[in-house]
């Protein structure tokens, strides 16, 4: 047994390159309950974080019990993450569940049945849609459900109403990897595998601190490491993160300068000799602009912008340059930065001048934040339309309108689709009065939390909530509906590298809660939307008749599901797309023959500006002669808008911690991660804190131009001049001193701007001072095992687990697993 | 020779485009992508004015002898509310052409010439404006349906 909270990432299992990563069955059960006492298992995948794990389920007297990984799987070959371990089943299984639908009467909310609540539902539906049109409905949900879900969603919002007004916070964690897919192949859809690591001769962690983030995946990189010939590891992250203390080489860029480090690295490649010109010609368009743009950016002026040491940049650079086959994943510090598509593009670019791509090790990881944010862009719960066809493609839109039996001009297309932040504009401005939001909990999660509260208390909107639990967003509402979740419902869903799982239903949900599909179903049939025979648009019982329809969808798509049924995904390992009749076991790598799909009648998108984000259009990009060819995009350095000053001197930036997923909503119901990580607090430099008179555990005040937080400081491993704090602490489990005074979450402090291409927010960009508050009663409550660990461990607890927090992990080296073939081949 | 009034015309086109993208910046902070692309456009405009002075120094300056006709003016006020976002920027599109097109004849002008600095200068900044043209027609794209159907 190992404690899992003090020891995140579990027993090391080493390998060296080419050869299996070990299989290691890790599990968790309910305090006293041994193997023998469980009736059955169910097989799931781990929804609290985006990596993907498969797992089953254990189930005593219908109830959820334990977990476990499941040792066939190609994601994780058995493992589980302390969230998967300690959060998934408390997650799920508090008495503080919703289990009855509520509506406000006289400004209260009150329990009161499905009936009621829909028809309220239906009855503002209809009547704006009579006085207004669809426009004045929208749509924001998450990366939290399953496909069958968004799938319904899209269908119900783009061919029964047929509004524009549709995204996921998904705009807010992976909306740059979709779009720097688009901008550079042609279509979304990761090029890469998680195999990838186990072939590479090196990792580049572009703005990822993948050590928390998907700590099953970072294990599999550490078994690299401990391994016989380990992989160089280059980090860019301005904190000293776990993956940092093990890089070769370092790059604690200052926040907002990522575009000038990479036109800096590119410009050594080009400089060196490591660029394959031969593929390059034939493969790409554009590498002639990417070569004057990059030209001025030496090491040293890319050390004087991003405040790193030019000889580590050229370090970097060598090792791109020289190694045979290096994997680069991106994140957050790349995603929720200033020029985040412009520098994701650059990451796609580094491989595309090293013909490095669709090769074993040589792979691009533009990740996921969520566990199916995957599924919302593919469906088009999101801006896009499902199955990644191209809005400004008359035929593509046609196409879909055949197959949902309505006219093309139902389906919005005339635009580009309404962006999560520009919804909650109109939301603002008046002309949206319906928002209906599903699994998401924006009042915590959105940018400047004050601005988004006025926005979800307005008289003007008419809000339905639908969650597991009353969040802070659905204390605005005017309809609260219970969900079933994860265990309570079948569907599927899919990961970073293109892996589709199932999820089982285990146990029924609590109360009278029902699956989000049910709940969209049956909001489609009380609204009657029809097709153009006169039909109901959706005539689906349950998810597997929603999954069929998506299959249908698909086919001929890039993300073509048609082969991958749900008896195929029951028993096995989860199957990468494409699966169809070309590539029936499903295809591990995109892009293999260097071809991209980048050809005008077939490719999801013309592409942007990315300065602008201006669209390129179709007779522009034509005149590219594209065929297949990768898009090298190219963009000049612009600095972020908001930069330190002398009233705000300090930069800010926000992220998260291993313990806890998004707004906590089921991770506080974990005794072990709250425990792990219970309050909030501020990270800075040793030298900072010294300048500013702080010491360890101080209550400070951090001051935005938007807002103020007070939280204790942790004085740590920070790049000097930039702060950091946590984004999950909400108020719905805080004191009421701290949530009547807003003072813990670290969105109230962020800034309303978003990526022009992507329109992703910039968490990671803002200007702040701080100030003591009182002094320390004690240490900050911050981990100690990650990236927030102190600067002087001196008499600080450490965090551990203790017999709580015990979970096994069985390692069994000779095991076999579905991509075991792949990995020996 | 013509060509100084028209160098003339287009440093003056560029000043009023530029003024005018900082006013629309400033009367539309509430749409924060707006507010920091035309602040970003307005330098582009600045840079552009200064890549034309060496050029207006060799040619001299000369003034429009046709004052009466169509200009580029500066924007006097922004207007409020989506309606009033799509009518300035639908104004920036308008000034923003005008730029274009004298860039284009410019361009011609310079190539008849065999003048290399100002075919340089044309081609760092005429596809910029390009972009800038562009980028208007996305964003008022994006704006019109709701501006005009439904916003309040």
């Amino acid at each position: 047994m190992v404690d899992r909270i003090a020891d995140i990432w579990g027993e090391r299992t080493p390998f060296g390159r080419g050869e299996h990563w070990p299989v290691r069955v890790d599990q968790k059960l309910a305090d006293g309950l041994v193997e023998t006492d469980i009736d059955r298992w169910v097989q799931s995948a781990c929804v609290l974080c985006s990596n993907g794990c498969a797992c089953d389920i254990a189930v005593k007297d219908d109830r959820m019990v334990g977990i476990r990984g499941r040792a066939v799987d190609r994601v994780n070959h058995g493992r589980l993450g302390p969230k998967g371990l300690f959060g998934s089943i408390p997650g799920m299984t508090s008495r503080q569940r919703l289990t009855r639908p509520m509506i406000r009467v006289d400004g209260e909310l009150v329990a009161t049945d499905w009936d009621t609540a829909m028809s309220r539902i239906v009855e503002r539906s209809r009547a704006l849609l009579a006085e207004k049109g669809p426009l004045s409905h929208g749509f924001y949900t998450s990366g939290q459900l399953f496909l069958e879900e968004y799938y319904a969603l899209a269908v119900i919002g783009k061919a029964g109403i047929g509004t524009p007004h549709m995204d996921g916070n998904t705009r807010l964690c992976t909306a740059t990897a979709a779009a720097a897919m688009k901008e550079s192949f042609g279509s979304d859809g990761q090029p890469g595998s998680y195999l990838d690591i186990d072939d590479c001769d090196a990792v580049f962690l572009y703005g990822h601190n993948m050590a928390e983030t998907q700590t099953v995946l970072w294990s599999r990189i550490l078994d690299r490491i401990a391994g016989p010939d380990r992989p160089f590891i280059v980090c860019v992250d301005p904190r000293m993160t776990e993956v940092a203390k093990v890089a070769d080489v370092h790059l604690p860029v200052r926040p907002g300068t990522n575009q000038a480090l990479m036109n800096g690295l590119m410009r050594e490649l080009f400089v060196n000799g490591w660029v394959n010109e031969s593929w390059v010609r034939e493969h790409t368009i554009g590498v002639d602009e990417l070569r004057a743009v990059v030209e001025p950016w030496t090491p040293e002026k890319v050390a004087e912008t991003c405040g790193v040491v030019p000889d580590d940049v050229r370090r970097a650079a060598r090792i791109f340059g020289e190694s045979e086959r290096v994997l680069s994943t991106v994140l957050q510090g790349f995603y929720q930065s200033a020029q985040a598509t412009a520098a994701s593009c650059q990451v796609n670019n580094m491989h595309l001048l090293r013909g490095m791509i669709g090769k074993p090790g040589a792979g691009i990881l533009q990740m996921n934040g969520q566990p199916t944010a995957q599924n919302n862009r593919e469906c088009g719960a999101d801006g896009d339309l499902p199955a990644f066809p191209n809005w400004e493609n008359p035929e593509h839109v046609r196409e879909l309108a055949t197959l949902w039996g309505v006219d093309a001009d139902v389906i919005p297309h005339w635009a580009p689709p309404t962006h999560a932040m520009q919804i909650f504009r109109y939301v603002e401005q008046g002309s949206i009065e319906f928002l209906w939001v599903s699994a998401t909990n924006p009042a915590v999660s959105m940018p400047q939390l004050e601005r988004i509260r006025g926005i979800l208390d307005q008289d003007s909107v008419f809000l339905v909530v639908q969650d597991l639990y009353l969040t802070e967003t659905a204390e605005y509402a005017d309809v609260v509906l219970p969900a079933a979740g994860w265990g309570e419902k079948t569907g599927t869903f899919t990961n970073v590298n293109r892996t589709v799982h199932l999820s089982d239903k285990a146990v029924d949900p609590p109360g009278e809660a029902r699956s989000d599909l049910d709940i969209f179903l049956d909001y489609a049939a009380r609204m009657g939307f029809t097709k153009n025979d006169g039909s109901p648009l959706l005539t689906w019982q349950g998810p597997e008749d929603a999954y069929h329809a998506w299959q249908e969808c698909s086919r001929g798509r890039p993300c073509d599901y048609t082969s991958i049924s749900y008896d195929r995904l029951r028993g096995g390992s989860g199957i990468a797309w494409p699966c169809n009749d070309e590539n029936p076991d499903g295809l591990t790598r995109l892009y293999r023959d260097g071809v991209f799909p980048t050809e005008p009648g077939y490719c999801e998108s013309f592409g942007h500006d990315l300065l602008t984000g201006a669209t390129v259009g179709e007779q522009a990009f034509r005149a590219l002669e594209t065929h297949g060819k990768a898009v090298i995009k190219s963009a000049e350095y612009a600095p972020p808008h908001e930069e330190p000053s002398t009233e705000f001197p300090l930069r800010y930036t926000t992220g998260r911690t291993a313990y806890h997923f998004h707004t906590r909503t089921k991770t506080a119901r974990s005794r072990q991660l709250n425990r792990a990580a219970p309050t909030a607090w501020v990270e800075m430099s040793q030298t900072d804190a010294a300048a500013l008179g702080l010491v360890e555990g101080d209550i400070a005040r951090v001051t935005s131009r938007r807002g103020e937080i007070i939280v204790p400081v942790r004085v740590g491993d920070m790049r000097e001049g930039t702060v950091f704090a946590p984004f999950h602490y909400g108020y719905f489990d805080a004191s009421t001193e701290v949530a009547d005074a807003h003072a813990s979450a670290a969105n109230e402090l962020t800034v309303t701007e978003w990526d022009p291409v992507s329109k992703q927010p910039l968490f990671k960009n803002a200007a702040v001072r701080i100030g003591k508050v009182a002094d320390a009663v004690g240490p900050s409550d911050a981990p100690t095992t990650t990236a927030s660990r102190p600067a002087f461990a001196g008499a600080i607890r450490l965090t551990i687990g203790g017999p709580d927090a015990e979970a096994s992990g069985v390692v069994d080296r000779d095991a076999w697993t579905a991509d075991r073939a792949d990995a020996l081949s | 020779m013509m060509l100084p009034v028209y160098l003339g015309l287009l440093q003056k086109a560029e000043q009023a485009l530029a003024a005018s993208y900082r006013k629309v910046a400033d009367g539309h902070g509430a749409e924060p992508d707006v507010y920091h692309l035309c602040q970003t456009l307005a330098k582009q405009c600045d840079q552009h004015e200064q890549a034309l002075a060496p050029v207006i120094q060799r040619y001299g300056e000369q003034p429009d002898d046709e004052p009466e006709r169509l200009h580029a003016v500066e924007m006097s006020e922004t207007r409020t509310g989506p309606v009033g976002l799509i009518r300035d920027l639908q104004d920036l599109y308008v000034l923003a052409s005008m730029v274009d097109v004298t860039w284009m004849m410019i361009k011609q002008a310079a190539a008849g010439l065999r003048d290399d600095q100002l075919t340089k200068v044309v081609g760092e900044c005429e596809g910029q404006i390009k972009v800038q043209l562009n980028w208007l027609t996305t964003r008022m794209k994006q704006a019109a349906p709701q501006a005009l159907i439904i916003a309040r």
